[in-house]
């Protein structure tokens, strides 16, 4: 019965956005099935924009929430700070890029080079690694198995570093309103990336840097896909996953294992930070925002596996970017955005049937 | 189990309650449906409102236990939060003002009759320790805690553990809207900095200050926080920022760091501390007692 309900409520959703929709009119509110692009028949372009928006997306959420699940799965440490590794690493590679071009505080992308993009990257990522490593020493590792001070820890450690960020971040900025006190700051994609590219169906174009960070997304999930299945590491990980004690039982360095999963975790954190702030920005307060995608994530897709991480971000990612486009537009009121009440409805939804999330495993 | 949505439960409290109580109109520029009911009538309704979405968020995470009931809940908070935030024809991220203009008669004007209203806040305070102590002892919360310490063992002896962790997550949101409707009342305003992430991780401070398994801990840490708070704001360390806590850099950074050396020295904070220290003293005095009592012996 509730299978039943969930699945017509799905059905709706799909036809809604397929069929029922209808494009806003000039001018009045509209009824209920008004919607800011109308219906897919109506209007595919924006239907593929929308859903080309949604995978990209994922591709980066899927970076910062599957470094979250690596975390998670093996050591069962909830890792609080990860939405302040996110945070760090941004204004690091934000800091870098300035000091090689000089620009001030908004560059345009014509004046960012490849380089100027991949050292930022390459320096912040080792960086947030660094953080991690030190966390999971100095603080973690004799906690082990106390799941909820491991939290506790952790979350200390994001309100030193949320807070220290403010006190600290942006620097480089010489004067003005937006000079510390986390202020927003845009990283900035190298200038080949600006442009949008011909997709020759239904006439639509779209941004090459998106595209880029679904490729890097998909680069970093095929990564950890061949590390983990196909490497002796990988293999310890996944063995630690399903039974720590039996792996460590069996004279495997565990210790070792969790060190280099919990770099890994946060490096991981660190690189979707410098991805995602080079579509957007980085400001302080997305610690929380991102905090909160990786646990959607990794609620919704399942506790420690890649795939569970990569599904929920691909679900997470559709119901944020659809139900910011395809909900009614209620009139006079243009800022209203439904898409918590969504995530809440999928958080719900998955665990009514699964309480492991989709990729889960009991035990 | 650690729920952390007990702040965004006090935040929809107050949120109910100034969409129901407020009235629109003459230089208001605070955001609500203003419905304008009468504030009684407001104040159970939002009670009740409240109780429910406890009820749901608690069906939802009943079947998780230990950490995912914390990831959970504390998803539910930050969602709460941009919800109160971006569904701007409820809440919007100014929040509602002004609430406290609309209290029931029998508090009267806030401004004009503060003890009024810190004697219910008192009153509801004392009645809900009161409540609790009492509901540990029923047969339901015998069986919480039976939920609480296996189980497994207490779904074997047929109890619906599910069903049991859901009604205490409603109990737990109707004490939450009491809070939350207090604190509507004395401050007049509502938005959604006021539970976001910061704030559940302050309440939670507070909670593992005082001590996370003792109803006396709740207290204890709201006193110490505030007193940290009150006297660190503005005191500034060199190196670690230039102070004030509007730019950070002090206040967060040493809460941090006493919530970081709490957690890592004594896991039950101040109470776990204050319980080892009575239990040590009591060891000594019982070998003291014995030593007396051989060397008495020994006189014989």
């Amino acid at each position: 019965m509730p299978k039943i309900v969930v699945a017509l409520a799905v059905l709706f959703a799909i036809l809604y956005v397929a069929v029922i929709a209808e494009q806003s009119p000039a001018t009045g509110g509209g009824g209920w099935r008004t919607t800011t692009f109308g219906s897919a028949i109506n209007d595919p372009g924006s239907f593929l924009r929308v859903l080309l928006d949604s995978i990209t997306f994922a591709g980066a959420l899927f970076i910062v929430a599957s470094g979250f699940a690596l975390i998670f799965g093996l050591m069962r440490v909830v890792n609080m700070a990860h939405g302040s590794f996110y945070l760090l690493g941004g204004y690091i590679a934000y800091e870098i890029q300035q000091t090689m071009t000089g620009q001030g505080f908004s560059i345009p992308s014509s004046e960012v080079n490849t380089w100027d993009w991949l050292v930022p990257l390459l320096v912040a990522v080792p960086c947030i690694a660094v953080v991690g490593f030190v966390t999971q020493q100095a603080f973690l590792r004799w906690n082990q198995g106390q799941e909820l001070r491991q939290a506790l820890i952790t979350i200390a450690i994001a309100v030193i570093i949320a807070d220290q960020i403010i006190a600290h971040f942006p620097r480089s900025v010489s004067t003005g309103a937006q000079r510390l006190g986390g202020n927003a700051v845009d990283l900035t994609w190298p200038g080949w990336t600006d442009r949008l590219v011909d997709l020759h169906v239904w006439g639509v174009y779209y941004s090459l840097a998106r595209l880029v960070m679904l490729a890097i997304g998909l680069a970093i999930g095929i990564g950890l896909w061949l590390w983990l299945y196909r490497t002796k590491t990988g293999m310890v990980i996944r063995a630690g996953v399903d039974d720590q004690k039996m792996t460590a039982a069996l004279g495997i360095n565990i210790q070792r294992t969790f060190a280099i999963s919990f770099v890994v975790g946060s490096a991981l954190a660190g690189l979707g930070s410098v991805v995602w702030a080079s579509q957007g920005n980085i400001a302080s307060g997305q610690d929380a925002q991102w905090l909160l995608n990786s646990l959607v994530v990794v609620i919704v897709g399942g506790m420690g596996s890649i795939f569970g991480a990569a599904a929920g971000a691909i679900l997470y990612a559709f119901v944020l970017d659809f139900s910011g486009s395809y909900l009614p537009t209620a009139g006079a009121d243009c800022c209203t955005q439904y898409s918590p009440i969504f995530t809440f409805i999928l958080i719900a939804l998955v665990l009514a049937f699964r309480p492991r999330g989709l990729f889960g495993r009991d035990g | 189990m650690v729920s952390l949505a007990q702040t965004a439960l006090f935040g929809i409290a107050g949120v109910i309650i100034g969409n129901l109580a407020t009235k629109g109109g003459a230089g208001g520029t605070s955001k609500g449906l203003h419905l304008g009911w009468d504030p009684t009538v407001a104040l159970v309704v939002a009670v009740v409102m409240t109780t429910v979405i406890g009820l749901i968020f608690g069906a939802v995470a009943a079947r998780s236990a230990g950490i995912y009931f914390l990831m959970i809940t504390l998803t539910f908070s930050v969602i709460a939060t941009y919800t109160l935030g971006q569904v701007t024809n409820i809440s919007g991220f100014s929040g509602i003002g002004g609430i406290s203009s609309y209290t029931p008669g029998w508090i009267g004007d806030v401004l004009a009759h503060p003890d009024r209203l810190y004697y219910v806040a008192l009153a509801v305070a004392a009645a809900v320790y009161l409540l609790i102590r009492y509901i540990v002892r029923t047969p339901f919360g015998l069986s919480l805690q039976g939920v609480r310490d296996d189980p497994v063992r207490m779904a074997s002896l047929g109890y619906h553990v599910p069903l049991h962790r859901t009604l205490a997550f409603g109990f737990a949101a109707f004490i939450a809207s009491l809070g939350g409707i207090l604190y509507v009342w004395w401050s007049g305003q509502i938005s959604p900095g006021n539970v976001d992430l910061p704030e559940t991780i302050n309440l939670l401070i507070m909670a593992v200050i005082g001590g996370l398994f003792r109803i006396e801990g709740a207290w204890l840490g709201a006193f110490v926080f505030i007193v940290i708070q009150n006297y660190v704001r503005d005191f500034s360390v060199p190196g670690l920022g230039f102070g004030g806590t509007l730019f950070g850099g002090s206040f967060n950074t040493i809460v941090g760091i006493i919530f970081l050396v709490i957690v890592l020295a004594s896991p039950g904070g101040l109470m776990g501390a204050w319980d080892r220290i009575v239990a040590e003293i009591a060891r000594r005095r019982g070998l003291m007692r014995t030593a007396d009592e051989s060397a008495a012996g020994a006189g014989n």
